[in-house]
């Protein structure tokens, strides 16, 4: 095998640190994810049949990978290296000063991620093999899962800005091909196409960016562009540089203003929206906001946008997110907003806290989205057997469920309290802590203390529209159908097993990182300290204590509760209609439904213009007038022309040929003679 | 020794002879006035010989000698013109007109 003729070469080690055996075999993680693409890929090639060994071969390598992962994270454990281990796998592209090497950097973060990519990815690809079972393109399906995996691991472990892109990329791509996985529907390929798109946009600022530190810091390497940035970088150059970093990021996290592509990609089969669109892909953008922490903490000014924009998204999203009746674009809203904390949470310089939030979140909402799932497959085989065209998917046509679905319901409402944040789920920490970060930077600026308030108000709404999506789908009158009902049935154990582990992880999740006050010493932070203090100690934060600690604690449960109660009370307070009946919304609740028209809005602004100017100025101008008429039949008729003039001359009169040669003649003499 | 005048003797032949073969139309004219610039060359090239040597002399030799064949060949074509349209006008000889 090529793979193990790998030499991996160590460039950087903690003085006295002992590199493990499964630190040295990092690769691998890697590694298996991408041979389980390729085998998956042949598969769907030779033996698209296969099921069952496309069933050994999709979740069997993201297993081995996470148990590398484990292996890792104990032996860092262990060591607890002060500074990243960087593997050396080969020399990539050395030109001049540029040197970059295919490297990957183990951290006590990346270490964090790997841990939750491969853990929850994991999770995701068993419950998958119950999902997906009967799809035609089944191994197809767990080939890209499987590529997925792999390029998000790369963005997670890659040691310099490049190796990272090629994740970043990576990821997209993927993305693109799972979001359009039933690409026979106009509508699927299309969601893919604006995913894409969306992203492009984001990755031309994380371009910009890369240029930009290369030009100022003259390194590509995260170890050397920390080192070097506080004396390299003026603020300028180090706001611009984060600027164009947060414009990418703002891609992939789906944040103001390109969050717009996440709703549609829930196009996808709902497993990818678990993994990708909630768990690992969207969360790289606050990955690399947490990264890059030093050069954000020397760019006050974009701290401040990266928190404002998390906060306007956090608020933004959740009211979107209360009048929607397709149960997966309210958890798509959900995303966004929840991201929109864990970017104020980046934003404000509480990297930790924000990470934190992100594995909580990555556990409670690929459990919403699963759960979600559950509830699709059970009405989408009801609708099935009866030959009915409803939607699956329409809250409308719910309610109820619990009866059927009393697994799903129960585990669903472990997540619900999480995200909505009631103690003692794991939202609850998490996000309380955010709110607490930000409160406490109002001190320095007031303008955090609205960035608070925006917070608190989305954690309400939170509330609300969690509320409202269990109780539409699992409370009240059913209104599935009577021929429907009886059809209605518990999802297999294949899925079931994978939300017990993944609504235990919710339940205690909150225990990796528990707080001073209820006894626990911020395990996470701590963990992380040696790759966030660089960032933390340019601008430290002190987190509120006593009784404003109390207090604040004290509202964000009350918000919590009182939004829970409100959003069943209304959601079961009038008689709700099945899809097909329900009146069109009015006044302000049409706007929400709408998402505030934004997706018109920008089809006004950026689609029609650039339609129109392809079509009337590129296509017709430019391509038909300059280039068909002026330049392609210009030359026709310009070289027609020549040649009627040129046999005008020859007219057969010697006379007239004597007369040319010698004015010629006489031309070139003088030339010569001058 | 003369040379002045010469050369603007060798300048008015060749000059005669352009202008024939640019404005007469008989064939027997134009290849007098051919002949008339090879023969106001080679007076130029004996004149210069008094400056150059011996070397404009043999060039001078060389010029005969084309000459001649030239007119071997030119004449020749001159009677199978001839023979052909029955008019030795170039005005009604263009067949090369494009």
């Amino acid at each position: 095998m090529t793979l193990s003729l790998l030499a991996v070469q160590v460039a950087e080690q903690a003085p006295g640190a002992e590199l493990g055996p499964a630190t040295q075999l990092a690769w691998l993680t890697i590694a298996l994810p991408l041979l389980g693409f390729v085998l998956n890929g042949l598969i769907s090639m030779v033996r698209p049949q296969a099921r069952r060994l496309v069933s050994l071969v999709g979740p069997g390598v993201l297993l081995a990978a996470f148990a590398v992962a484990a292996a890792i994270f104990l032996e860092a454990r262990a060591h607890s290296p002060e500074t990243p281990i960087i593997l050396t796998l080969w020399p990539w592209l050395h030109a001049g000063d540029l040197r970059i090497d295919l490297a990957l950097q183990i951290d006590q973060l990346s270490i964090l991620m790997l841990l939750v990519v491969t853990g929850v990815g994991s999770l995701i690809h068993i419950y998958s093999v119950g999902y997906m079972g009967e799809d035609p393109g089944y191994a197809r399906y767990f080939a890209y899962l499987n590529l997925f995996v792999a390029f998000m691991l790369v963005l997670v472990l890659g040691a310099n800005f490049p190796v990272l892109f090629i994740g970043w990329e990576g990821v997209g791509l993927c993305s693109y091909l799972l979001i359009g996985f039933w690409f026979t529907d106009k509508a699927n390929a299309d969601a893919g196409k604006k995913a894409f798109l969306a992203n492009r946009v984001g990755d031309f600022g994380f371009l910009i960016a890369m240029f930009l530190l290369w030009q100022t810091v003259g390194a590509l390497d995260f170890g050397t562009v920390f080192h070097r940035a506080p004396e390299a970088l003026t603020t300028t150059a180090a706001t611009w540089i984060t600027i164009f970093l947060l414009l990418g990021c703002a891609g992939k996290s789906a944040q103001i203003p390109l969050y717009v592509w996440l709703p549609d990609a829930m196009a996808g089969p709902t497993p990818v929206s678990a993994l990708i669109h909630a768990a690992t892909m969207v969360t790289a953008g606050v990955y690399l906001v947490a990264r890059t922490g030093v050069l954000f903490a020397l760019a006050p000014a974009t701290g401040l946008l990266t928190a404002g924009i998390g906060a306007l998204t956090a608020l933004f999203a959740a009211t979107i997110g209360l009048r929607q009746y397709d149960i997966k674009k309210v958890l798509a809203y959900s995303t966004i907003s929840q991201l929109g904390y864990m970017f104020l949470a980046v934003g404000v310089g509480a990297y930790a806290t924000g990470l934190f939030h992100l594995v909580t979140h990555a556990f409670f909402k690929a459990l919403l989205f699963l759960g979600s799932g559950s509830v699709i497959y059970a009405l989408h085989h009801a609708y099935h057997t009866t030959h009915s065209h409803e939607d699956a998917q329409d809250m409308r046509n719910m309610g109820g469920l619990k009866q059927w679905l009393p697994v799903t319901c129960g585990l669903m409402w472990i997540a619900t309290l999480a995200i909505a944040g009631v103690p003692p789920f794991s939202g609850f920490f998490s996000k309380d802590e955010i709110l607490a970060a930000t409160f406490a930077r109002g001190a320095e600026q007031p303008v955090y203390y609205l960035f608070y308030a925006m917070g608190a108000l989305a954690a309400f709404l939170t509330a609300v529209y969690m509320a409202r999506l269990m109780a539409m789908t699992f409370h009240g009158e059913n209104r599935t159908g009577a021929a429907e009902q009886e059809h209605l049935h518990e999802a297999p154990a294949v899925m079931t097993a994978p939300l017990i582990v993944l609504a235990l992880l919710s339940l205690f999740g909150g225990a990796i990182n528990l707080p001073h006050f209820v006894g626990g010493n911020a395990a996470l932070e701590r963990w992380l300290e040696p790759v966030t203090h660089p960032a933390t100690a340019m601008h430290p934060l002190s987190m509120p204590t006593g009784l404003t600690e109390e207090v604040l604690i004290g509202g964000a449960v009350l918000i919590a509760a009182l939004g829970l109660w409100v959003g069943f009370r209304t959601a079961l307070g009038q008689p709700i209609l099945p899809a097909r009946e329900a009146p069109p919304e009015t006044g302000f609740a049409r706007v929400l439904y709408r998402k505030y028209y934004v997706d018109e809005i920008y089809d006004a602004l950026f689609v029609k213009p650039l339609v129109w100017l392809s079509d009337k100025v590129l296509w017709r101008v430019v391509d038909q007038a300059l280039v068909d008429g002026l330049l392609v039949n210009g030359g026709v008729v310009g070289s027609r022309w020549l040649g009627a003039l040129g046999s005008r001359i020859q007219s057969g009169q010697l006379g007239l040929y004597v007369l040319l040669f010698l004015v010629g003649a006489i031309w070139v003499l003088d030339t010569i003679l001058r | 020794m003369l040379l002045g005048p010469a050369l603007g003797l060798s300048a008015i032949l060749f000059t005669i002879g352009v202008a024939g073969v640019l404005l007469r139309r008989n064939a027997i004219v134009l290849f007098m006035c051919v002949e008339l610039m090879l023969n106001a060359v080679n007076l130029a090239f004996v004149a210069l010989a008094q400056v150059y040597g011996v070397g404009a002399y043999l060039i001078a030799f060389f010029v005969m000698t084309v000459a001649a064949a030239e007119a071997a060949v030119g004449l020749a074509i001159i009677l199978a013109v001839f023979r052909h349209h029955q008019s030795i006008d170039l005005q009604n000889i263009n067949l090369l007109h494009g």
